[in-house]
């Protein structure tokens, strides 16, 4: 996937972070920076801090060092009126969707619009913004269904669209494939490619499917041992020689 | 002995790391549930949901009491020829301990471990981060609603479980003795007292307080998984309950001393 990084901005810059638990490390020195309009894949083993890396850029994890920049504001210095604020321009899809089972699609939907009406500039009906969404994802029939009545790619797809809802310029996937079957998983890779054209939004991707990171990447980043073991196109890492890089493409 | 000492430290010291986390929950919900935004719409939901729907449940209870009491209680009390006092002694004890008390312990079970399981399975689910990144702040959603929800309502279900009772009570009577609708309302309500009503109606806003207190705490800081969603709604109902009757044994010390009754 062609992508010249060098011409664009950076609105994510992480810097030497450092994130443990008790004892245990999880990040240490761990950098990243992510390009206007990139699609920028993070892969590493399980317990590697890949989730935690991505929580901690969206404030729902603290870290104990290191710099975490997006469009130039420190997270660790916001205060929480203007890390929400910050948060609308941001999306963020959970590796179990997330959704909110006492309520409908519709509601799901509208939970975060209601809350942040300055975003989006109208109000009075949010059905079209909602319909909208869904029709992005492919989904507009399942409106006032609930949660419970989703199939697993279903619910991964609503997840999606009440991503979208507040049209963030960045989205955060975490482990957007994981779970699903083969089909479900290209669908949605391919969703993921259309948002990006559509909106022209910036993300970060964590997954361990190698066919989503092909699919998709625009630049990878390995994260081993809570660094960057290595970093480049799809291409370039798959003809590492090192075996450590070989592992993830077995 | 010295692995028992140990044991006993450290559950002291788990215990006191909890207290302080509870105080530390109860003191961020005074201290953010006057600052706007205000989630009326959902503290209207919770008062529907936490008060509506358990009204069968603490009418139910609190009529079956009502006849009971007065059942068991009438045998002795006619012994001693005092069977006309059944309306004071139902009303008095009723009203002061056991209405308040039992719709409590009841609200403690269905409430408190219905709150402390959603919230569980809210954060296992990721549902309350998702409401976090969606720029919402999930404290204010769903713990202030729910604690204010069932402050309000525990005093209107005691209420309510109080007169079910009183009118269990005087259908007993009435079978027995014949007594009309007026002259047994009229008997309860010539006994009770500003003591004992108001008190017995303050207690219960704290008792409120608590279950929602608990059943938000446990339920919002659940651990991962189904086994920390089972523990989180067991430990509303243990922890509520305790707290309870700790409440109650303050409000009838500090009754006392107001009061001298």
């Amino acid at each position: 996937m062609m992508y010249n990084m060098e011409k664009t901005e950076v609105i994510i810059k992480i810097e030497k972070l450092h994130k443990q638990f008790g004892t245990n490390v999880v990040l240490n020195g761990f950098d990243l920076e992510l390009h206007k309009g990139e699609n920028l894949v993070v892969m590493g083993k399980s317990g590697s801090g890949k989730s935690v890396m991505i929580k901690c850029i969206i404030g729902l994890e603290d870290y104990q060092g290191g710099s975490i920049k997006v469009a130039d504001k420190e997270i660790s210095e916001l205060d929480r009126k203007e890390l929400d604020e910050l948060r609308t321009d941001i999306g963020f899809l959970f590796q179990g969707s997330a959704l909110y089972d006492s309520m409908s699609v519709r509601e799901n939907l509208e939970f975060p619009l209601r809350r942040h009406p300055k975003k989006i500039g109208k109000l009075d009906d949010t059905t079209p913004l909602v319909l909208e969404a869904l029709e992005s994802v492919g989904l507009a029939h399942a409106i006032d269904l609930m949660p419970n009545e989703l199939s697993g790619g279903m619910k991964r797809r609503i997840a999606l669209a009440r991503t979208l809802i507040l049209k963030p310029t960045i989205i955060l996937y975490d482990e957007p494939t994981t779970g699903l079957d083969p089909i479900t998983s290209k669908e949605i890779i391919l969703l993921m490619q259309s948002i990006q054209q559509k909106y022209n939004t910036s993300s970060i991707i964590i997954t361990h499917d190698v066919d989503c990171a092909k699919a998709i990447a625009n630049r990878m980043i390995l994260l081993i041992d809570g660094k960057n073991y290595a970093e480049g196109t799809f291409e370039s890492l798959q003809a590492a020689t090192d075996p450590k890089i070989k592992a993830f493409f077995k | 002995m010295k692995k028992y000492f140990e044991n006993l430290i450290e559950a002291v010291q788990n215990f006191l790391i909890e207290l302080g986390e509870i105080t530390y929950f109860a003191g961020r919900f005074f201290k953010e549930f006057l600052v706007p935004p205000y989630e009326l719409q959902e503290l209207l939901r919770q008062c529907f949901y936490i008060g509506y729907r358990s009204l069968f449940l603490v009418g139910t209870t609190g009529f079956i009491i009502g006849l009971v009491f007065t059942l068991q209680s009438r045998p002795t009390l006619e012994e001693f020829g005092a069977a006309s006092w059944i309306p004071s002694m139902v009303s008095v004890s009723i009203v002061r301990e056991i209405g308040p008390i039992i719709t409590a312990l009841i609200c403690a079970g269905k409430i408190g471990s219905g709150i402390g399981a959603e919230l569980g399975s809210m954060r296992v689910t990721e549902q309350i981060d998702a409401m976090e990144v969606s720029g919402t702040n999930p404290f204010k959603y769903l713990v202030i609603t729910r604690i204010l929800a069932t402050t309000l309502m525990l005093p209107l279900l005691v209420i309510f479980g109080d007169f079910l009772a009183i009118y269990g009570s005087y259908l007993v009577e009435s079978m027995k003795e014949n007594v009309s609708f007026q002259l047994y309302f009229n008997q309860v309500f010539s006994i009770l007292k500003f003591s004992d009503i108001v008190p017995a109606t303050i207690k219960t806003f704290f008792f409120g307080f608590a279950i929602g207190l608990i059943g938000c705490y446990k339920g919002y800081y659940c651990k991962k998984g189904t086994v920390g969603v089972g523990k989180a709604a067991n430990a509303a109902v243990v922890y509520t309950s305790m707290l309870l009757f700790v409440i109650d044994f303050i409000a009838v010390f500090v009754t006392n001393i107001f009061y001298d009754v």
